[in-house]
């Protein structure tokens, strides 16, 4: 199978998840469609790694998920400490600052 | 040697050793934090943290006096980091924010004795809800969070290797080292712990969505040009690649790929560095984060981003200069003139400087956008002189104290020039710096880069900046007019007097800002001699 096929999926994984975090409320579901973004740019790395023969790209897709779970822990946590104060976990909720 | 064996890879360790250290304290301060006792921390934390970023000072100045900065810079590390003269002169100025910053994070005598211990201005217990009880058990404790130092070990960290990154792997993992312990830290507050933790999550989902950006043009990138090097995607940008691959040779002339993908990983710096339209981030978090925080991130994170956006276009995308320089006087511009024209509406004096260092990311840019060495050292020099400025402005704003904590609505700061004369010059002065007036280090840096820019042939921008500098001056004399000449209100607020820490903070930033502005041909000079970059 042609592996720019993949190069077109991790495109449409992508642009699904920048829709989500533009429109969806909730910040949990927010996070989950950056890591949905971050998991799009792994694709294409492990496809363009394939299509060049070389092993940069896998190397590369090792580092994003470790980077990535990295990011889950510190994300969570700002998020859960978020909603304890607040009962609410909608990023429109949280609007103090506004003037 | 047989087939199969692995060869051990070659590091620099000398060559790396401002970076290297910053870790090692950094690890040191987390087994602190896990094995010492709690009335230990704080004593030992502050010591781990000055010694380490003083001895990665000591390392950076002298790699520059034995010629790495010049003509012994090189690419260490296998590739992955250059050390010359860029990222050695913004690893030092780094390396100096963060180490004043540590003063103003160990600062202990703003807030009231909280049950006969002295706290800092960081929640005593940051998972507890505010106002509960956990947080008034920990209240009552005395308990202090002292993770922040080894966060902010962390995150100096991170900002060492981003200008230095010569690897578009290096360049993404070091921007989430510098990234994620910065969320962290903005959660932290100890007074209106909601708007802290407000701006912790705005940041943190919009870090995360820049950063993914970025991400997904490393990636396209590389589908580009078959490597992650800079030298490498330089090389095929200009049709010269080491070695031809058929995956390269159906790549390298999809021009799709190189332009999308450098536009995503310039949109992540840019981001970074707050500029318009990515600055939306700005001034909510910088109201919201602690004031020390906000000080430190305000100065470091600037140099740090600005650093990797200049060799990623001096190195990695020369080639795409006319491309991308349209794009980038178009971003200066809207910074400048946005960043001026909405700090005048605002009210409260953190979100004014937020705004106004959104105009200062426009000055600086386009001084990027003067594709030229004198460009690159006019950066350079601004980028030190600004980030002193701006860590001694909120110094000074963690002094304005009422009841509530920081008071930091501008009418309150009226007539606080006839309460405390000596504070309110001090911040007159950084206030004059920031809008550029002549004997201070803004003039220098902003005269520095104007003239470089008005050299490469962009007299637009130069216009366009000095009328910006121009709206901008109004606010911060109309801040001045009011310390100094309105009455001041009797339930104002009072400047409570620091300890040697925030003294020395202050005191450090002025004295660079006077320096800097009066006789500032010796940091010209050494800018000058900082500006080529390795390849």
């Amino acid at each position: 199978m042609n592996p720019e096929n993949y190069l077109y999926l991790a495109a449409l994984l992508f642009t699904l998840g920048a829709c989500g975090v533009l429109l969806r409320r909730n910040a949990i579901v927010v996070f989950m469609c950056i890591e949905l973004m971050l998991n799009a740019a792994n694709l294409l790395l492990v496809t363009f790694s394939r299509m060049h023969g070389n092993l940069e790209g896998q190397i590369m897709a090792f580092f994003v998920m470790v980077v990535a779970a990295a990011e889950v822990v510190v994300g969570l946590a700002i998020i859960v400490m978020v909603y304890r104060s607040r009962h609410s976990a909608s990023v429109d909720d949280a609007s103090l600052m506004k003037l | 040697m047989n087939p199969g064996d692995l060869q051990a890879p070659d590091i620099e360790w000398v060559a790396l050793s401002p970076s290297l250290v910053v870790f090692a304290a950094a690890v040191v301060g987390v087994l602190i934090e896990a094995f010492a006792p709690r009335s230990a921390r704080y004593a030992a934390e502050v010591v781990v943290s000055s010694v380490g970023l003083a001895g990665a000072f000591a390392a950076v100045v002298a790699l520059a006096a034995n010629g790495h900065g010049t003509s012994k810079s090189q690419i260490a590390g296998m590739g992955s980091l250059a050390v010359d003269g860029p990222a050695l002169f913004l690893q030092g100025v780094t390396v100096l924010v963060g180490l004043v910053s540590v003063f103003l994070f160990a600062e202990r005598r703003l807030e009231p004795v909280a049950h006969g211990a002295r706290v800092d201005s960081f929640a005593a217990q940051p998972a507890a809800v505010p106002g509960g009880k956990a947080e008034q058990e920990a209240v009552r404790a005395g308990h202090t969070t002292t993770e922040i130092f080894p966060l902010l070990l962390f995150a100096v960290g991170g900002m060492l290797l981003f200008p230095a990154a010569n690897d578009l792997l290096v360049l993404f993992i070091a921007l989430e080292i510098l990234s994620l312990p910065l969320y962290l830290l903005c959660a932290l507050a100890r007074r209106r712990r909601l708007l802290s933790q407000e701006s912790a999550v705005k940041y943190f989902l919009l870090g995360a969505f820049a950063s993914a950006f970025l991400l997904f043009g490393v990636a396209l990138l590389y589908g580009y040009a078959g490597t992650t090097s800079y030298a490498g995607i330089a090389d095929v940008i200009s049709g010269e690649p080491s070695h031809m691959e058929p995956g390269l040779a159906s790549t390298m002339g999809n021009d799709a790929l190189l332009l999308i993908g450098g536009a995503m990983v310039l949109m992540g710096l840019l981001f970074k560095v707050g500029a318009v339209p990515f600055h939306m981030w700005t001034p909510d978090v910088y109201q919201g984060a602690p004031t020390p925080v906000t000080g430190f991130m305000a100065s470091a994170t600037k140099v740090a981003a600005f650093g990797a956006m200049l060799r990623l276009m001096y190195v990695v995308l020369p080639g795409l200069q006319w491309d991308w320089e349209p794009v980038m006087w178009g971003v200066a511009i809207a910074s400048m003139v946005a960043g001026a024209v909405i700090a005048i509406t605002q009210t409260d004096v953190k979100r004014l400087l937020a705004y106004s260092s959104i105009a200062h990311a426009g000055f600086i840019l386009s001084g990027v956008v003067a594709v030229s060495e004198d460009g690159v050292s006019s950066v350079l020099f601004y980028l030190g002189a600004y980030s002193f400025v701006t860590l001694g402005a909120f110094a000074v704003v963690t002094l304005v104290r009422d009841a509530g904590g920081e008071a930091t609505h501008l009418s309150k700061w009226a007539g606080l020039g006839r309460r405390s004369p000596l504070l309110a010059a001090v911040f007159a002065l950084f206030l004059l710096a920031f809008a550029g007036i002549p004997l201070t280090s803004g003039f220098a840096s902003k005269f520095a880069v104007f003239s470089a820019v008005a050299q490469s042939g962009g007299m637009g921008l130069v216009i366009v900046g000095v009328l910006a500098s121009a709206v901008a001056a109004f606010f911060y004399i109309r801040v001045i007019v009011l310390m100094f000449f309105s009455e001041p209100r009797p339930d104002g607020p009072s400047v409570v007097i620091p300890s040697p820490l925030t003294m020395s903070v202050v005191g450090v930033a002025a004295a660079a800002t006077v320096v800097l502005g009066v006789a500032p041909q010796y940091f010209l000079d050494l800018a000058d001699q900082a500006g080529v970059f390795v390849r």
